[in-house]
């Protein structure tokens, strides 16, 4: 099922720009909901896939942009390896291109790292119809500016993703998970608490009332982290996170719009309505409110960080819109990459 | 007539100085507007002396407005302007623009917030590396990027050049420690990248700053996580008779599941000179050494500690040694810290080299490096970041030998080619800077250039912030081109020779 579809792509690419067609990129289509719709002649990556390096000892592996996720993290799993910022897949077609495009991490990323922090290099075409490679697959790789780093998280606005090398973690010799009833407010005190003591947490969650901690690492220190928090053993471990990773969880069930807020992870509670789940230690919070789109935002700035209508509501604008400054400084690097605009335009703010 | 007044008057720029002195005076105090040759001169290079040029002025302004005002004004009369931290750099990155400006940052040295809660310092760019965690450890916390040079270097030249140290194996670079930047554009507006929350809307233009080598913008303040003290940390020192069988060790290591927090490696040159200079107890019979780190809980350590003297002894090791206290551990490190200046002690001049590579290629490039020592007749040791691939070559010369300097240079772009030719890197933390530019060429085809320099079109139309630097002019690969055939290709084929 290998396949290298970069001349495919190349042309593909070159040919909307001397028709100056404007391309919706694709990878397994599992993200499309996240950010604005993009008018576009669709760009396809998925049959752009392989696992074309993998190097465990050098925790590294790269592969092309459509190779599944699944398909990945099947083959770190086979060498006791992992991804470490545990990236959710919304769908089994997640690719690593859309994966690594949308920035997205899991329940680890408050204590291993995000997407971006894992990504080594990229290969990418941008808006002149050029194959360039940044980065490569060593830790540490100063020479130029951060391209990959800059691509994470672009939603594609920036250039096609075709090939991206991460860096990737072992599995923790040992995992479980710990339950606590608590208040939201508890919740957020002691996730800060326990984050400024060095203890082996991998992930904590406040949902339901209740405080989620799991614990990963060496078997002695999880087992001494364990006395020290307390709390009930969860028996379905991997299920709970991956139920919260993937948003199966009944949190995000019904049809209230899904908030994604970003703050420092000691914020107070935000003095919205609607319930209202954490993660990341506090510096992700999920909110489930009807309030309105510019109060979300206001509360969410006020707190000292930003929000993203990530699922439902029917505003137009999904991302925390960017200060004059700012934008300009957005749309001329997006001159930069992509002159004629042809890359998922308008997919994070109409403005590019 | 002074030698500062003939140099001046040599760049043609003796009317610009009065101009541009009378415009920096009415913006900052003037013992803040340095020009006078023997005031200029403790700037004229960074950490890499091979490189020396004088500054038009020096500038040490002290406060974010000020700033703001000498950008307004560089952009306007479309001055130079070199960012200096601690001058620590080893790339060149902050060698002065003879016709430009240096702007110090050394007034820039408050720590303006900690905040225990969120675990995080705000604090100005001129803030020592060290004395960020020195602040923090009452609360039991700390940052954890410490490149040798922590005693001195700045947090914004940490920033700048995404600083490394021993203990970014586990920890991560600068870029994976730090929230937020405000920075003055080169037309003199503050932006706030990044912030508070773990991100930010739109694109990671933190990432996009951090190792950029002054070249986007001057940093004015750096807000850096903070993390918890480890309970405990050990560190493992062992012996190898063999430099393939101390990178085997390291592999081993890895595959085991462990990340150490520090895992390095020294030759045999290296721990001589060491070993000589602070006396760490480093056997001097070995061919290299490896220092294993591991912190975390009590237990965790423990544990970890036991499979690393297990496996350091099946992969061949003559010893093996445990810190067998908090002093030690300091004194194994103190050795590995001061690598530098100890190698330095053994010749007149040296130069470091800091390419990375993927790790498995080590024998062979140690090996090639080794040969090439011999062609060109100059001594290396080896000091390195084993666990991520980074290597520090030294090489030891004499300045003042006719030709020796040029030498070195030319086998130091040897070493950074082999880096590229094994899928490495020429450069893992120091930076590209003035020193690296033409390996640039060799790392990168046209099309990456061009794109590097569109982005810093979009930050610099002007082209004042550091001009010259990291990334090189396709027209300048076309020279180094000429002179350097790689790997039997010519690069840049469509550009003109000249
Ligand atoms: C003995 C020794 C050991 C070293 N060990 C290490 C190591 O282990 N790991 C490592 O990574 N490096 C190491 N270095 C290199 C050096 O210390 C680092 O690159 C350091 O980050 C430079 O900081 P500085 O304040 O001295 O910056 P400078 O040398 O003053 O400047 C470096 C670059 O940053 C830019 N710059 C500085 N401040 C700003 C600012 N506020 N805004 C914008 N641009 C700015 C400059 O223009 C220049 O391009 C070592 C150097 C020495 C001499």
């Amino acid at each position: 099922m290998d396949k290298d579809l970069t001349a495919k792509l190349e042309a593909h690419v070159r040919g909307a720009l001397t028709r100056s067609a404007p391309l919706r990129i694709s990878g397994g289509g599992t993200k499309s909901f996240l950010g604005r719709a993009v008018e576009g002649e669709p760009l396809d990556v998925a049959g752009h896939r392989g696992i074309v390096n993998y190097q465990p000892t050098e925790l590294v592996i790269t592969a092309r942009a459509g190779t599944p996720l699944l398909e990945i993290n099947a083959a770190l799993h086979e060498r006791n390896q992992m991804l470490g910022f545990e990236p959710p897949h919304f769908g089994d077609n997640a690719t690593l291109g859309g994966t690594i495009a949308c920035g997205l991490s899991g329940p680890r990323r408050a204590y291993a790292g995000a997407a971006r922090d894992f990504v080594l290099g990229m290969k990418l075409i941008n808006g002149r119809g050029e194959l360039l490679h940044f980065g490569g697959e060593v830790m540490k790789n100063v020479a130029g500016y951060d391209v990959s780093r800059l691509m994470t998280g672009a939603m594609g606005t920036l250039g096609v993703i075709t090939e991206v090398s991460l860096k990737v973690l072992p599995h923790p010799a040992s995992e479980l998970s710990l339950v606590q009833a608590c208040s939201i407010d508890d919740a957020i005190t002691r996730m800060n608490l326990w984050a400024s003591r060095p203890l082996p947490i991998s992930a904590t969650c406040f949902v339901g009332n209740r405080l989620y901690v799991r614990l990963s690492g060496a078997e002695t220190a999880v087992a001494s982290a364990r006395r020290h928090i307390g709390g009930e053993l969860v028996t379905d471990s991997p299920d709970f996170w991956e139920a919260m990773r993937e948003q199966h969880h009944d949190f995000f069930a019904g049809a209230a719009p899904l908030w994604r807020l970003s703050l420092p992870p000691a914020a107070a509670r935000v003095p919205l309505s609607g319930a209202c789940a954490l993660e990341w230690g506090g510096a992700q919070r999920w909110l489930r409110t009807d309030a309105a789109p510019p109060e979300v935002r206001r509360v969410a700035a006020a707190a000292g960080g930003h929000a993203v209508l990530f699922r439902g509501g029917d505003s137009d604008e999904r991302f925390h819109p960017l200060p004059g400054a700012l934008l300009a400084l957005h749309r001329r690097v997006k001159q930069a990459f992509d002159p004629k605009g042809i890359f998922n335009p308008g997919r994070m703010y109409a403005e590019f | 007539m002074s030698s500062e007044g003939q140099s001046k008057a040599e760049h043609g720029y003796t009317g610009e100085l009065a101009v541009l002195l009378t415009a920096l005076r009415a913006i900052l105090p003037s013992d803040s507007v340095l020009w006078e040759e023997e005031d200029l001169r403790p700037y004229e290079c960074d950490g890499l002396s091979a490189y020396r040029r004088l500054p038009l002025i020096v500038v040490l302004p002290d406060t974010i407005d000020q700033v703001q005002a000498v950008m307004r004004l560089c952009h306007q009369r479309k001055v130079p302007v070199v960012a200096r931290g601690a001058g620590t750099g080893l790339s060149g990155g902050a060698l002065p623009h003879s016709q430009g400006v240096l702007l110090s940052l050394a007034k820039f040295k408050s720590i303006i917030d900690i905040d225990a809660r969120n675990r995080t310092a705000r604090v100005q760019p001129g803030v020592r590396n060290l004395a960020i965690s020195q602040a923090a450890a009452p609360l039991g916390l700390y940052y954890a990027p410490d490149p040798s040079s922590q005693i001195a270097c700045t947090i914004g030249g940490n920033v700048a050049e995404n600083s490394g140290g021993v203990h970014c194996l586990k920890y991560g670079l600068t870029v994976h420690n730090i929230l937020q930047l405000q920075i003055i554009s080169a037309d003199g507006e503050l932006l706030t990248l990044g912030g508070a929350a773990l991100d930010s809307p739109g694109y990671d233009f933190l990432a996009l700053f951090t190792g950029s080598e002054g070249m986007l913008g001057i940093i004015v303040e750096v807000t850096v996580k903070l993390l918890p003290l480890p309970e405990r940390a050990q560190v493992v020192l062992a012996a190898f008779d063999d430099v393939v069988k101390a990178g085997g060790a390291v592999g081993e290591i890895i595959a085991a599941g462990i990340i150490p927090a520090g895992l390095e490696m020294m030759d045999k040159l290296a721990i001589r000179a060491a070993e000589d200079f602070v006396h760490a107890g480093y056997p001097l019979e070995a061919e290299a050494i490896l220092l294993c780190e591991v912190d975390g809980t009590n237990e965790e350590v423990s544990e970890h500690i036991l499979k690393i003297h297990d496996i350091m002894q099946n992969c061949g090791a003559i010893e093996v040694r445990t810190a067998k206290d908090e002093q030690e551990r300091a004194l194994f490190w103190k050795g590995r810290k001061a690598a530098f200046p100890a190698v330095g002690r053994l010749a007149p001049d040296y130069y470091c080299m800091d390419g990375t590579i993927p790790r498995q290629h080590l024998p062979e490039v140690l090996r090639r490096i080794g040969e090439l020592s011999r062609e060109y007749d100059l001594p290396v040791a080896n000091v390195f970041h084993a666990g991520d691939g980074n290597l520090h070559p030294l090489i030891l010369y004499d300045a003042n030998k006719p030709g020796e300097l040029q030498r070195t240079e030319e086998f130091g772009g040897k070493i950074l080619e082999l880096c590229v030719a094994v899928g490495g890197t020429i450069t893992g933390e120091h930076g590209v800077g003035m020193e690296k530019i033409d390996q640039m060429c060799t790392q990168f085809q046209p099309d990456e250039l061009r794109q590097f320099h569109a982005v810093k079109d979009a930050f610099d139309p002007a082209g004042i912030l550091n001009p010259g630097k990291a990334v090189p002019t396709l027209h300048r690969c076309a020279e180094f081109g000429a002179m350097h055939v790689h790997q039997g290709r010519v690069p840049f084929p469509e550009l003109d020779r000249f």
